[in-house]
Formats: C-alpha cells, structure tokens, sequence
C-alpha cells in the first residue's frame, strides 16, 4: 500500500515561497494567477496492515513527524501499491 | 559547575560553545552525544546550532526524536537548565519545550550579520546579567528564524514574560528595518512558561571570547552560570 500525503502550511500563514513564485508567475503575464501555496508531497510505503490500520497509522506519522501542525495541515490517500 | 552540549550529527557551533564554556569560561563541560539515553548530572545543557539532519524535512523536526532527547526533556521537565541556540531553539519548539515555530525567513535568503537584540525580560537564569531592555550585539546565521505563533499563544508569551529577546535597532526600539526575518513581533528568543528553557537564534557563543572585541553574548551565559551557582 501506498500513503500519498501532502502537507501544506495553512491559511493565515505566510508562505514566503509561496508568495515568491506567486510573484513570478504574474510577471510572466500569469496575471489569472490568484494566490500560491507551496507543500510537500510525500510516498510512504506500506507493508502488512490493513487500510483502516493504515488510516490511523498515517494520521500518526503525520501528527508525530511528518507536518507541524502549529503551521501545517496534511491529508492524504492510500493507494494499493503499483 | 558542569553543563553538557549535545552533538547531533550535523551540529556546526558544538565546538564554538564547548570553546567558550570550557576554555573562556573555565567549566567542566561535557560533550552529550546523540545516541546516548541517558544523562549524567549537570547544572545545564546547550543544544547549539548546526544543520542536524541536514534540516531534512524540517529544521530540528528529525532531532527531537533523537534517543538524547527524551532524557533531556525530563531533564527540562524537572527544571533542569536548556540553552537551544539557533538549530538548538529550532529542536526546542519541535520537541514541544517551546512554544511556535520557525519558519523559512520572510526575504527567502540565509542570513548571517551582526545585529542588535533587546533583552525583554531579565528576571530569567538566562538574562539575569543584563539590564532591563539591556541592548546585545550578537550575530545571527540561519535561514529558517522566522518565528511565528498564534495569536493566543503570543498573548500568552507576552503575559508571562516568555518573551526573552527581540530584534531592534542600537537605541532599542522596533522599526520594521530591525526586523531581519519577518518574526512576528521581532521575536529573537523565547523561553517556557518556568524560564527554565529558552531558544534563541543568534548565536551569543560567536561574540563571548574576549580575544574578539565584541563580546555581549557572555552575558547570558555568566547569567547561566550565575543562576546556577544560586541553584546549588
């Protein structure tokens, strides 16, 4: 099984990155583009739990580890392995 | 009086601190190695700054789970003494020892410059030496310092007096050209509700030996060493 997470910082949070591609974009006469958010995306591989074991499991990693949720949201899938 | 630095792997200012602690400032001092459990007796301990983990993921997000790290929160927990300097306070706000977080710097670049800070709150054991809204020049190097907290929270740090150090000018005052990371209200340095663990993001141990002219950052800790003298 496979965890696609993705962890972005959330609103109200200034996203310099963000906010510098956000920039870049419009000068490049993107002038639709509205607003930028940058994140990470993740691929975490799993063996030998089931996908409700897997939801709770994930939720753990991503409150333990994987985001710091003073600043970032996360949320992600589970996808049988390619 | 014994204190202990711990070296994570890829901590760069660990041998700075050891330098000032032991040979300028004549303590036993220790090096605590990440993998180690447990912890002797000490009066206190630096986390220092560096690039632990390479950053990867996020500043100090990988070296709070560090097997030391258990033992050193106890040790923070029971009132026990934590200096996290630069990579040091990024560790301390992961770990939970303090509160917010600190983020990528507003400009998007790595900064290293000598600037001035303003002591906000000098009834802690890591100020004590310092006159109130005492002015420092100590350097910061970092590129992840912006520090950022709820609103609540910072209401919080600014009733309890959490609020250690902020970036100002050299007469002390807070224009937004002192403010060389976008931290929210100039925060510099923060401490726990029991002022017994603080971060700070400039680097006092690169302007504590006396060989260098500039040499504010031994205030804080003379005021380490003092309150630990009054501790024992």
């Amino acid at each position: 099984m496979l965890a696609k997470i993705h962890v972005t910082l959330k609103n109200g949070v200034l996203d310099s990155q963000g906010k510098a591609v956000h920039q870049a974009l419009n000068d490049l006469g993107y002038a639709e583009v509205e607003d930028v958010r940058l994140g990470k995306y993740m691929e975490v591989a799993l063996s030998g739990i089931s996908e409700q074991e897997a939801q709770t499991r994930v939720t753990e990693m991503c409150e333990k580890l994987l985001a710091n949720t003073v600043i970032e949201s996360y949320r992600f899938s589970l996808e049988p392995a390619e | 009086m014994k204190c202990g630095i711990v070296v994570f792997p890829g901590s760069n200012c660990d041998h700075d601190c050891y330098h000032i602690l032991k040979h300028v400032l004549q303590l036993d001092t220790q090096w605590i190695w990440h993998k180690d459990e447990t912890l002797d007796t000490f009066d206190f301990i630096v986390l220092p700054g560096g690039f632990s983990y390479g950053d990867y993921l996020r500043p100090g997000a990988i070296a709070r789970f560090s097997p030391i790290m258990k033992s050193v929160i106890d040790f923070a927990n029971r009132g026990g003494r934590v200096l996290g300097i630069c990579n040091g306070f990024q560790i301390l706000v992961e770990s939970g020892l303090l509160p917010g977080v600190l983020m990528d710097n507003e400009g998007q670049r790595f900064i290293c410059k000598n600037l001035t800070l303003r002591v906000d709150n000098n009834n802690t054991p890591f100020t004590s030496q310092c006159a109130p809204g005492a002015v420092l020049k100590i350097p910061i190097n970092h590129g992840q310092g912006r520090y950022f907290a709820d609103e609540e929270t910072l209401k919080q740090l600014e009733g309890n007096g959490q609020i250690i150090f902020r970036y100002c000018d050299e007469e002390g005052k807070t224009p937004e050209t002192a403010n060389p990371n976008g931290s929210i209200d100039h925060i510099a340095g923060v401490a726990n509700a029991n002022k017994n663990v603080m971060g700070m993001m400039p680097h006092p141990e690169r302007c504590a030996d006396p060989l260098w002219p500039e040499v504010d950052g031994q205030t804080i800790f003379n005021s380490l060493i003092q309150s630990s003298l009054a501790h024992s």
